[in-house]
């Protein structure tokens, strides 16, 4: 049970820091920020890696690479489409 | 001190953890976000490292499989143009709950039936988000990419089928956490979840994907949070809350700037049956001009301020838009950009599309930044926007759209409105703007018209 709370306080806690961290991202990016945290979601790739490797059952080892995939994907592509969108931001040259 | 494998990735996870947060927190700016992408990629990298030292772990086979024929499919979705990054995004959120359902299902079957109830409860969530997200977000994706139809779809009862759908999970979940050993309820709630996700976006329209594409966003990460507790990864839960909150926020962000309770988007109501559009009603007069009308009031205003609206992606009118900037600023004028919460099909869609045009950011402002600017401006460009610019929503109550925020566009000194003919917009709303006294309606396709104006200005030259 404790390891329980533990991980509720992480959750409860981590949902803080993102909400002040998040507020304060400008609207200009909030397309890059939902690519970002989409790719950094796509962690779950870890629990998936693990699921595959185990080979405890046919069943979890098909599921755990599917979902390898899934995951992967969402890694490479959000975080190269996140970076090929923040290379256009740029400021004016002459600024009036 | 030689560390045990599992303490050693603890502390990996740990050092990944606050690489993501640091990450989020450069995103706040243009100058240091791509610092941020940085920091996310070299958490990631720590992190799959890591978890390749589990012990548990005896077939890297499989591993290595997914991981390449990820990456390839990953390096394919970051190609996409920018005008389908919306459709992109949702897919994505589609991919991440699909592999949180996957390892749900199999972490159920792997440990059935000595499942605790607390950790049932947990892996239901689970599933039950997972479902709904990875479903609603392929329906989102294909209404985004116009392979399914973009109008909503309603019928009567839609919200209490909807809801029964969901509660009929969450009781079949409820039973099987007081009764671990009736395993055959869970591809039932599985079912349930894939069924109602397709449901909950049916009734969405094109331009409520903003709001939707937020709250998938925030499904997506409670999925992967909740998948964080059945894995007991603290690295999971903070990446999952993290991306949680951001889709929570842009959510509400989305939900006031479309002038909806936070509550009706919780629920997905969205689609709610349109009031009948503006009756015909009597021909109202406008003023309508012609290319060359509006490039010698354009170039002989000293502060323009143009306002994008999705209508100009469509058209493919933004490096016309450009090009025009660039002319005008050339002349001495002062020229920049209103950006309406709303104005593309997914949060910030507007800027990335301007910024890839090569529209420098400081030229974008905001809604807040730009409203008290309108009454010193000389003309307001409005390409391809409508609802947004509707003077209605602040001064009509029995509008539909009475209390959205709106760009007070009505406030600039004159107007000009570049669009294909007296149509309503999406929402089926007549906007008094275009018969206001100081409105010119520029009729044409926005490329077009945008083209010609450029060809006056730089053919004709300015005095």
């Amino acid at each position: 049970m404790s390891d329980l709370v533990s991980n509720l306080y992480v959750f409860v806690l981590a949902g803080f820091i993102g909400f002040e961290v998040i507020r304060r991202v400008s609207p200009l990016l909030h397309t890059p920020l939902m690519s970002l945290t989409n790719a950094l979601a796509a962690i779950a790739v870890v629990g998936a890696i693990v699921l595959a490797g185990e080979a405890k059952s046919t069943l979890a080892t098909v599921l755990g690479t599917v979902a390898i995939v899934a995951a992967t994907s969402n890694v490479v592509g959000g975080f190269i489409i996140t970076d090929r969108m923040l290379r256009m931001f740029k400021l004016s040259k002459q600024k009036p | 001190m030689e560390l045990p494998n599992s303490s050693l990735i603890e502390l990996v996870y740990l050092a990944a953890g606050i690489l993501f947060i640091l990450s989020l927190k450069w995103m706040s700016s243009p100058g240091t976000a791509r610092r941020g992408v940085w920091a996310g990629e070299i958490g990631m990298l720590l992190a799959v490292c890591g978890t390749l030292l589990h012990h548990g772990i005896v077939d890297f086979r499989w591993i290595a499989v997914g991981l390449v024929l990820g990456s390839i499919i990953g390096a394919r979705l970051g190609q996409v143009q920018m005008t389908a990054v919306p459709q992109r995004t949702a897919l994505s959120h589609a991919f991440g709950a699909l592999c949180v359902t996957l390892v749900g299902t199999a972490e159920f079957y792997l440990r059935s039936p000595d499942i605790s109830r607390f950790m049932m409860a947990v892996i239901s969530l689970e599933v039950i988000l997972g479902s709904l997200t990875f479903t609603g977000s392929l329906m989102a994706a294909g209404k985004l990419q116009e392979i399914l139809p973009q109008r909503p779809i309603t019928y009567k009862g839609q919200n209490f089928v909807n809801l029964a759908l969901l509660a009929i999970a969450v009781g079949a979940a409820v039973v099987l956490v007081l009764n671990p050993g009736l395993t055959y309820l869970f591809p039932l709630i599985l079912a349930l979840g894939l069924t109602f996700g397709v449901f909950m976006v049916t009734p969405i329209g094109g331009a409520d994907m903003p709001t939707v594409i937020s709250l998938l966003n925030s499904y997506a990460g409670l999925s992967a949070a909740a998948m964080g507790f059945v894995l007991d990864n603290k690295l999971l839960i903070v990446a999952g809350a993290l991306d949680g909150s951001s889709g929570f926020i842009l959510s509400v962000i989305m939900s006031k700037a479309m002038n909806r309770s936070f509550t009706n988007v919780l629920f997905g109501a969205f689609g709610q049956v349109q009031a009948a559009a503006a009756a015909a009603g009597e021909a109202k007069p406008v003023r309508s001009a012609t290319a060359e009308e509006a490039a010698s009031i354009l170039s002989a205003a000293s502060k323009v301020v143009i306002i994008p609206g999705y209508g100009m992606a469509v058209a493919q009118a933004q490096h016309k838009v450009r090009e025009l900037y660039d002319i005008l600023v050339k002349q001495g004028v002062d020229v920049s950009f209103a950006i309406h919460p709303v104005a593309g099909r997914m949060p910030g869609h507007m800027n990335v599309l301007l910024a890839e045009a090569d529209i420098p950011y400081d030229r974008l402002l905001d809604m807040e930044e730009v409203n008290p600017e309108f009454p010193q401006t000389d003309v307001a460009l409005v390409i391809g926007a409508n609802d947004v610019t509707n003077p209605a929503a602040r001064t009509d109550p029995s509008s539909a759209i009475y209390g959205m925020p709106i760009l007070d566009v009505d406030s600039a000194r004159m107007v000009m409105v570049v669009k294909r003919g007296m149509s309503p917009g999406f929402a089926g709303i007549d906007n008094p703007l275009y018969y206001m006294g100081k409105t010119l309606m520029l009729f044409g396709d926005a490329k077009s018209f945008v083209g010609g104006i450029i060809r006056e200005l730089s053919g004709g030259g300015h005095q």
